[in-house]
């Protein structure tokens, strides 16, 4: 096992380097004159243009500036963006935000969702079955922006139970936002979580432990549960990966300064620097949490093994 | 089982706190102390650079730091300049070079004198083109400016040093007292000193400009005691500076401004009472905030203008005729009521009512006139069978009103348009400046003072082609009206000769004028007299906490 973790982990290097310098060619392949924008409606002064596309070697062919960029970034210097800002402050600054959110977000969606999905799949059918499928096929068809609106309209606004917006008020800013950015992915696992478990609960083996007269929460919960996770357990990974590249829409209705909103901006703005350090930084993530997911397989199911 | 233990003892503990923090979530609005020390919070959007008013030259930024600098002089709420600045005058025999006097006592929020020099330093580094700042134009008419840029070749690669860091029109004649040089008259110079770009710099920004960007040390009524780290979330709060040398200092004892993405979230804040001033509101509360907050709704002209500007270098816009018809197809009264839902009025002038100068009747071809639009089409031959390209940029909620004026063209007009509306601002500026309009594009520009000239001189001068003057339009009989009126001995002198000038660019129409922006803004029952002035800023100073 240890030597097939280390042995991915290897791989991820050249995967991050490959993304990188893929990303950079992207951003350099953009068209338009983002330094043109800068000033808006108005015209910069041409010799500020000069010194400023000088200062980021934006007249530079592409090999040479990813060349550059990649000198300063073996020093640990990930460039700064049009304001002057280093990047790796506004992934300070930014990434915890986006963790939180994240987290909350996979608690919901691992929680109510798996515990939807149990209840739903244990009885085919029967009236939860029915109310989780109703309820599910409802939240996957409203888009994540009219929910995050109306969310934060009827419990942040109305009832005043969480706060509309920021994050003054700690984890307990991320409650709401956390559930509508889980909502879609909640409603998967718990369908997912529901078929998994119909299917096995006609088993033989669930028969068997049935038989042997085991009690019907340890049946269900040893036995049914833990083979059902797998499929599971591989859409939360894939899940948290993508979360942690940050939510655009959830970030921006509740005002939560995360990394989907900072790379969104800085790939607008055509800030190459910005959108290449956070980007790679969310493959890796992506990279990392597929790897969990892979030794998760060979903790459910001991008949899995990377050795 | 162990996997099943954790996971059930994760969901009790999830759900306990969950609780635990919804109850003590909820309204975050610290106590008002006693009136005259209450905080209250503004929004704003992200600014785009660390606060400097070198480098500043967006409104979120510009109005951090309206709060912690006091410039030479002060715009009042009707952009009328005001003597409550730094400056105890401003004066010229010749509207060449001008003599600063200040007044005594002003000082920095760290103690240090706002001196001549500290104005001088500031504006020499502004200038200087390889500090990049981006209101390095300001000073281009002050005598040297040329000096300061550095050289570069036909590809606008740098090929060396300025040749001199420091402007030659700028000399110190004491602690009090300092001279500007202007490379030609400008009589409203002291007009434009109010701006952003003129706050003066102590010393302690040249030690550390980086650090100076996000904890400013100013002259204004506020202070900041804090870093402002953008993307942080909170924003900055500032506290009042009670050595304020002007004559309104700050009412309240803090002011916060809280940094959102959306407007949208920050009306839901300022419903449920969570951020006290917006000075902008979403498109969705256009119809409703008037009726919702009554006299806390705020309404004023900002002082800017919205145009259709003609590629008067394309043949099929070089005929004035075509571009007055166009101008006369357009009905802007229409549109401000149907699209902008009365954010905008439909503009009658080249120059912004808000400012000295402006005439209500300059632009007789602003307004509808279909008849005489068609005879003028005719007339100049104008190709009715092709397509009229109609250009904007996109992501920037152009759409519905320039599909307003292709629909008014298409019906007053007779003639078919294409909204080009799918490039971003980055890939449309290049082509506005190489020629690349195939049709009348939508124009804007926002004042930087409130003088005539800035809505002339910088958009339809000879000068600013290759600048902001887009249309390429070029007439030395306007130019040379410009500088009579630069050269001015008074207000009213200059004002009649830049009311001539626009006489000319009404009968040459590069630019139809179809709107001016109407501010509207709402505040919460805690706070009091909020005022926006022309520039959509909301005077923090002048806010009172209420009870």
């Amino acid at each position: 096992m240890g030597r097939y973790i280390a042995r991915r982990l290897l791989l991820t290097i050249p995967v991050l380097i490959g993304a990188s310098f893929l990303i950079f060619a992207m951003v350099f392949a953009l068209p338009g004159d983002p330094v043109a924008a800068l000033g808006g409606d108005r015209s910069l002064p041409p010799a500020v243009e000069a010194q400023i596309r000088d200062e980021f070697n934006l007249n530079d062919p592409l090999l040479v500036q990813y060349g550059k960029y990649v000198g300063n970034l073996v020093q640990g210097d990930l460039g700064i963006d049009f304001s002057q800002r280093p990047v790796i402050d506004t992934i300070e600054q930014r990434l915890p935000v986006t963790v939180r959110l994240a987290v909350v977000a996979i608690l919901f969606e691992a929680i109510i969702g798996i515990v939807a999905g149990v209840l739903a799949g244990i009885r085919r059918n029967g009236f939860l079955d029915n109310v989780v499928l109703v309820s599910t096929t409802l939240i996957v068809s409203i888009p994540i922006l009219v929910l995050a609106f109306v969310a934060q309209f009827v419990f942040g606004l109305q009832l005043g139970w969480f706060p509309i917006s920021g994050t003054s008020e700690g984890w307990g800013s991320f409650l709401l936002p956390g559930l509508v950015l889980a909502a879609g992915s909640l409603a998967y696992v718990a369908r997912l979580t529901r078929t998994s478990v119909a299917e096995n609960m006609r088993a033989d083996y669930v028969r068997t432990a049935k038989a042997k007269g085991l009690p019907r929460s340890r049946v269900i919960i040893r036995h049914t549960l833990r083979n059902s996770l797998i499929p599971v357990v591989t859409f939360i990974g894939a899940d948290i990966g993508a979360l942690m590249g940050g939510a655009i829409v959830t970030e921006s209705v509740f005002n939560l300064p995360g990394i989907g909103r900072a790379v969104f901006d800085a790939i607008n703005n055509q800030e190459g620097a910005v959108v290449v350090g956070i980007v790679t930084l969310m493959v890796f993530f992506f990279i990392f949490f597929n790897l969990i997911v892979d030794v998760l397989y060979a903790v459910l199911d001991p008949r899995i093994r990377y050795d | 089982m162990k996997f099943t233990q954790r996971s059930a003892a994760l969901i009790a503990s999830g759900l306990a706190g969950a609780m635990l923090l919804s109850a003590c979530g909820g309204d975050d609005d610290g106590g008002s102390g006693a009136s005259g020390d209450g905080s209250f919070s503004i929004y704003i959007g992200e600014p785009q650079n660390p606060l400097l008013p070198g480098n500043t030259a967006e409104s979120e930024g510009n109005q951090v730091l309206d709060s912690l600098f006091t410039g030479l002089v002060r715009y009042d709420a009707d952009a009328q300049v005001q003597f409550t600045g730094v400056a105890e005058s401003i004066e010229s025999e010749d509207s060449t070079t001008w003599t600063v006097t200040l007044n005594d006592g002003w000082t920095f929020h760290d103690g240090s004198a706002v001196d001549a020099q500290s104005f001088v330093d500031a504006w020499n580094y502004t200038a200087y083109s390889p500090n990049a700042q981006q209101n390095s134009y300001f000073f281009s008419n002050i005598a040297g400016y040329d000096d300061l840029q550095a050289p570069t070749d036909a590809e606008g690669n740098i090929t060396g040093d300025p040749v001199a860091s420091e402007l030659s029109g700028l000399r110190v004649v004491d602690d009090l007292t300092f001279e500007v040089e202007l490379s030609a008259p400008y009589a409203q110079w002291p007009t434009t000193t109010g701006y952003t770009a003129f706050f003066p710099l102590p010393p302690a920004f040249f030690d550390d400009p980086a650090a100076f960007g996000e904890q400013p040390i100013g002259n204004g009524p506020f202070q900041a005691e804090e870093p402002f780290v953008p993307g942080a979330g909170g924003g900055i709060t500032l506290t009042r500076f009670d050595d304020y040398a002007g004559d309104e200092p700050a009412n309240a004892g803090s002011v916060e401004y809280r940094v959102y993405t959306e407007v949208d979230t920050a009306y839901t804040d300022l419903q449920g009472g969570s951020v006290d001033i917006i000075d902008t509101l979403p498109p969705d509360a256009l119809a409703s905030a008037e009726a919702e907050f009554g006299d806390r709704f705020i309404e004023t002209t900002y002082g800017d203008i919205t145009s259709l500007s003609f590629p008067t270098y394309d043949e099929r816009y070089a005929d004035p005729r075509v571009r007055q018809a166009f101008s006369m197809a357009i009905d802007r009264q229409a549109i401000s009521d149907a699209i902008f839902l009365g954010t905008r009025t439909p503009a009658t002038s080249f120059i912004s009512p808000v400012v000295n100068g402006f005439r209500e009747d300059a632009c007789d071809v602003c307004e509808l006139n279909v008849e005489e639009a068609n005879r003028l089409l005719d007339e100049a031959g104008f190709d009715r069978s092709q397509p009229v390209d109609l250009w904007f940029n996109a992501g920037a909620g152009h759409d519905a009103w320039m599909q307003a004026v292709g629909n008014q063209l298409r019906d007053n007009l007779d003639i078919e348009y294409v909204l080009r509306g799918d490039l971003p601002q980055a890939q449309i500026l290049p082509l506005r400046r190489e020629q690349g309009m195939t049709g009348p594009f939508r124009d804007a520009w926002i004042m930087d003072y409130p003088t005539p000239e800035n809505f002339l001189g910088p958009l339809y001068s000879t000068a600013a082609i290759g600048g902001s003057n887009y249309t390429f339009y070029s007439n030395p009989e306007f130019d040379a009206l410009l500088e009579e009126g630069n050269a001015a001995a008074t207000d009213d002198e200059a004002i009649e000769l830049y009311q001539q000038a626009e006489d000319i660019l009404v009968r040459d129409m590069p630019s139809a004028p179809l709107f001016y922006r109407v501010n509207q803004g709402a505040h919460s029952e805690r706070v009091d007299n909020v005022i926006i002035d022309a520039f959509g800023r909301i005077d923090a100073a002048a806010v009172t906490i209420a009870g």
